[in-house]
């Protein structure tokens, strides 16, 4: 099991009162599954997805990812891990401004000491990129700096990739082009992939779904 | 990871190459001001402990001529037969190098820092030692040899030979050796017309040049602190435009830690490299200026010091400390902020400005405390201590209220606006605050100091034309050698019914102190001239019917005696004061009594010195040679004095006027680092704006109008806070470290020249940021209103 999440629960303190966000929360996903995870604005979802990345702790409950539960590693060995097993893509992207597309694309690699050049390559021709490695990213449209987050996820050759949103800033084509990119890539290297979405057509394009309401699994 | 953290971290600079010259720029220009201003008081430092080595001056008790400079070699052996251990020195200047002659038969072992050296080189020779400069200006007529550890501006040479030099045949001085035999006969009845000057006496100079120095590292300071001011500035803005790097590189499991060490270590690296840049620049700044304030020293208080820098650890690792720690300090707090940041917090720049904003509010307050501790601090607290934290109280206080006081008046100025387009101004000014406040904040303390700083020297200035036009009144001043030529002086410039001077002094002990003793002739010239710290109604008057004294500040703060206070003469005689006369750059405490009242007490000496009333100063001094024989080295022409040393005090202006344009450049360009940074932040606030209609020209016109705007308000407040730094460095501090204190004057046209070149300095750092808004693309404008960002 790559992903496991067993009653977990978060609230956020709003002034003197106590918001639940997620109650008693419980779902697998398996290495090579694809998983999207629906609902309503404010059910959850991200809180979830950041759960699942080891950007933040639940209250309570368990989450294990690559059998380590999350809740007793240390800040440094959640760092670890989200440098060695995970990847995250981002609705704003999340680029380093100041580094060129290349440099982007190889970054999360490098952080984790295993650059595969040949991959990186493969990866950039996959989703279009080959012309813009030299460019920094505020020369790129919305829909190539999606793109560029998406080949720094998977050059990393991550375990598990979560995505926020992936296509929330893109034009429904070029959202379909990018998922499509995605999802074969994903697909090829064998990893989990949970995405957060709001598109039924990209839901349906996922293994399974799940929906979430009121912080619970509907 | 380290490497490519790093290279990400190091990206950020190599984009924003403006970002990064700021920050090295701003370290450089703080490190240079104070290690500059450093380099130079270590270098005259240094050269007073060479000269001290060299002479043995400080270490040995002195014996001078009470009366002129001159021992006849008779008195010398007269002691020597007595058993008095004394040695000779001759001293005087050749082609503006002081000559010292000693006798290494009976100098003392500290007379001179070659000692063997010195014997083996010139005992009973023709040849002179000093240090290659001072040899060069000695020409190569003589025959020197050179030897680096005698001081600047000195040559030593055997007495015979440098008495040989000089065209003399008499002594400056004797040193008194230390372990003198016991029996000997008193001073008073070999040699009474010797007085003794002890080794503790002969360091005042160092204590005088001290407060030149003092000033010169209260302004290197204050530079540093301006310097900082632009560290912190980029730094605050540099974190701010990588908060959102800094939260990816965490999401994708780089650990706080490491981040943390990181970011330091880049951060140290780049501050090291501002530091070396800013000694350099530094060294260079005193090399500039050090031949200026060695001519001050020289002028002001016969100081000598050398006219060349030297790279002294003392200064140049000073600097670099300081500007570590200092960059240390303003980093602290980011690095703090990014410990504490959430990894998932909002990266929006405007989430900054809020966050600057709310600090407002904690900075008003702690305004409001350090400006309030000034007033106890300023009433009743004494001491130097007291009265640096009441200076720091002062800036640090006024520096922190700037950003509210601006607010206020901008609010002010919104609230009374009708036309759209300036409401929207005012606004946006308002808005801009919190980005720009550091810069204003470093404006205000560089234009407050120019004020103090100029203020003080201004006053100083005066006060010192004064004084020269109180002691320097007659326009020739003569110095007879005999009781013979004062009578016959006296006699001749009395046929002639020309005003006379005479001036008789002799040194006494009273007070626990030694105290120098004139008696004047009371006329005219001294009730015209001399200007008065304090004084009893018609104190001259009292003066001239023996009924009371007149004493300099010095002995009035040593010996806490003021105008009423009597002073214990002599058992029989005690005077009233009648007046407290200000007697700057001159450490001996003084009472000056008239001409009878002297004579009574002292009836065996005679005047020596004159000074003498004249319109016609060239025809009555051939008179005065030729028909009274007197010397012609032996009379001066007071106004060539004057003129020098006015002459010298202009070379302290360079001195302060090149310190200020600096202080005003470096918050220039602090200003001009803070918009080039914010321009990025700015667009999509302009971008709305645009849309509705503004043109870019019209927003760049704006822009350069809301910088001027901010630096008259920053003016405004900066000329309070430079009077008031004044008055603390004139009546606190400078009494506190000196004892003397010089009275305030205002120059409100100085005042507003400097206000004037603060705007231009903001109007020309604006420019270039304007400039680049009025040429920003339509596409960039654009780019703000699509969705994707």
């Amino acid at each position: 099991m790559l992903l496991r999440f067993e009653e977990v629960r978060k609230s956020f303190r709003d002034g003197d009162s106590v918001v639940p966000v997620l109650q008693d929360v419980s779902f697998e996903l398996e290495a090579g599954q694809t998983l999207a995870l629906r609902g309503e604005s404010g059910s959850g979802k991200s809180t979830l997805l950041h759960i699942a990345g080891a950007l933040e702790a639940p209250d309570a409950g368990h989450v294990w990812v690559s059998g380590q539960d999350l809740t007793r590693l240390n800040d440094n060995r959640r760092a670890r891990l989200r440098r060695t097993e995970i990847a995250l893509v981002f609705q704003q992207f999340n680029l380093i401004p100041s580094l060129t597309v290349e440099a982007n694309i190889s970054f999360h690699a490098a952080l984790s000491g295993h650059v595969d050049l040949l991959h990186i390559e493969q990866i950039s021709a996959a989703l279009g990129l080959l012309g813009q490695m030299k460019k920094y990213p505020e020369a790129l449209s919305g829909g190539q700096q999606q793109r560029v987050a998406i080949a720094r996820a998977i050059a990393a050759k991550p375990k598990l990739m979560l995505a926020d949103e992936p296509t929330g800033n893109l034009d429904e084509a070029t959202a379909q082009d990018v998922l499509e990119q995605m999802l074969k890539l994903v697909v090829q290297m064998g990893t989990a992939l949970m995405v957060v979405t709001h598109s039924p057509n990209i839901a349906a394009r996922m293994d399974r779904q799940l929906h979430l309401r009121s912080g619970q699994l509907a | 990871m380290i490497r490519s953290c790093l290279s990400a971290l190091l990206s950020h600079w190599r984009r924003n190459p403006v970002q990064l010259f700021a920050y090295i720029a701003g370290l450089a220009l703080a490190t240079a001001l104070w290690s500059g201003v450093q380099a130079i008081n270590s270098e005259a430092r240094a050269s007073y402990q060479a000269a001290a080595a060299t002479l043995g001056e400080g270490q040995n008790d002195l014996l001078f001529p009470k009366h002129g400079d001159h021992i006849p070699q008779e008195t010398y052996v007269l002691l020597r037969r007595s058993g008095w251990l004394v040695s000779p020195i001759v001293s005087g200047r050749l082609n503006d190098v002081r000559l010292i002659g000693i006798d290494l038969v009976t100098s003392a072992t500290g007379l001179a820092s070659g000692g063997e050296a010195l014997e083996s080189t010139f005992i009973g020779s023709d040849r002179l030692l000093a240090n290659e400069e001072t040899a060069l200006r000695l020409g190569s007529s003589l025959d020197i040899t050179v030897d680096a550890s005698i001081a600047s501006g000195i040559a030593i040479g055997d007495i015979g030979f440098v008495q040989q030099l000089l065209g003399r045949d008499y002594l400056s001085h004797l040193v008194l050796l230390p372990d003198q035999p016991i029996g000997q006969p008193a001073l008073d009845t070999i040699a009474p017309n010797l007085r003794l000057q002890s080794a503790l006496t002969a360091t005042n100079v160092t204590e005088l040049t001290n407060s030149f120095h003092l000033n010169l590292t209260a302004f290197g300071l204050l530079s540093f602190a301006v310097g900082l001011f632009i560290v912190h500035s980029t730094i605050g803005l540099a974190f701010e435009q990588r908060r959102g790097m800094i939260r990816t590189l965490r999401s994708l499991g780089v650990p706080l830690h490491t981040l943390v060490i990181l970011i330091t270590i880049e951060m140290m690296m780049l501050a090291t490299i501002g530091a070396g840049f800013g000694i350099v620049l530094g060294y260079l700044i005193a090399a500039f200026l050090l031949p200026d304030v060695a001519a001050t020293l020289r002028g002001l208080y016969g100081a000598q010091i050398s006219g060349t820098l030297e790279l002294r650890a003392s200064w140049w690792v000073s600097g670099l400390l300081l500007g570590l720690v200092g960059t240390a300090a303003a980093l602290s707090s980011q690095i703090w902020r990014i410990a504490a940041m959430p990894i998932l917090v909002s990266v929006k720049p405007r989430a900054w400005l809020v966050a600057t904003t709310s600090r407002f509010r904690l900075h008003s307050i702690a305004a409001a405390v350090l400006l309030c501790a000034t007033v106890p601090l300023a009433l009743f607290c004494d001491g130097l201590l007291a009265g640096f934290v009441l200076l720091g109280c002062l800036l640090i206080g006024a520096a922190l209220a700037l950003p509210a006081i601006t607010a206020y008046i901008l609010t002010l100025l919104q609230k009374h606006t009708v036309a759209p387009v300036w409401a929207w101004f005012w606004a946006d000014t308002r808005q801009q605050l919190p980005g720009l406040s550091l810069a204003l904040m470093a404006l205000l303390l560089a234009v407050s100091a120019n004020i103090g700083v100029s203020t003080m020297v201004s006053s100083f200035r005066l006060t010192f034309v004064s004084f020269l036009d109180q002691r320097l009144a007659p326009e020739l001043f003569v110095e007879v050698n005999s009781a013979d030529q004062s009578v016959a002086l006296e006699t001749f410039l009395g046929s002639r019914k020309i005003e006379i001077l005479p001036l008789l002094t002799t040194q006494v002990t009273m007070l626990e102190q030694t105290v120098a003793l004139y008696g004047v002739r009371v006329g005219q010239t001294y009730r015209d001239h001399w200007v008065f710290l304090d004084e009893t109604p018609a104190a001259w008057d009292l003066v001239e019917t023996n009924n009371a004294v007149v004493v300099n500040e010095q002995l009035a703060r040593r010996a806490d005696l003021w105008v009423g206070d009597l002073v214990q003469i002599t058992t029989d005689l005690a005077l009233p004061i009648a007046a407290v006369v200000g007697d700057y750059g001159n450490p001996q405490a003084q009472i000056i009594m008239s001409e009878n009242t002297f004579q009574g007490l002292h009836p065996e000496i005679h005047p020596l010195r004159f000074g003498i009333r004249t319109q016609a100063a060239a025809k009555l001094r051939l008179q005065i040679i030729e028909l009274v024989g007197i010397d012609d080295s032996a009379i001066i022409d007071q106004a060539a004095i004057k003129a020098l040393s006015l002459n010298v005090f202009e070379r302290t202006f360079v001195v302060t006027s090149a310190l200020n344009v600096l202080t005003l450049g470096v918050a220039s360009f602090s200003i001009l680092m803070s918009l080039l940074t914010l321009a990025d932040l700015r667009v999509p606030q302009l971008a709305p704006v645009w849309a509705l209609g503004l043109t870019r020209r019209h927003l760049g016109w704006l822009e350069l109008l809301r910088s001027v705007i901010l630096a008259t308000i920053v003016f405004v407040c900066a000329l309070p806070l430079g009077l008031a730094l004044a008055w603390v460095l004139l009546t606190i501090i400078n009494v506190e470290a000196f004892g003397w204190q010089l009275p305030i004057y205002l120059f409100p046209v100085n005042y507003l020249q400097l206000g004037g070149y603060a705007l231009v300095a903001a109007f020309l750092a604006a420019t270039w940021p304007a400039v680049r808004l009025i040429s920003t693309s339509t596409s960039t404008l654009l780019g703000i209103f699509a969705s994707e960002r």
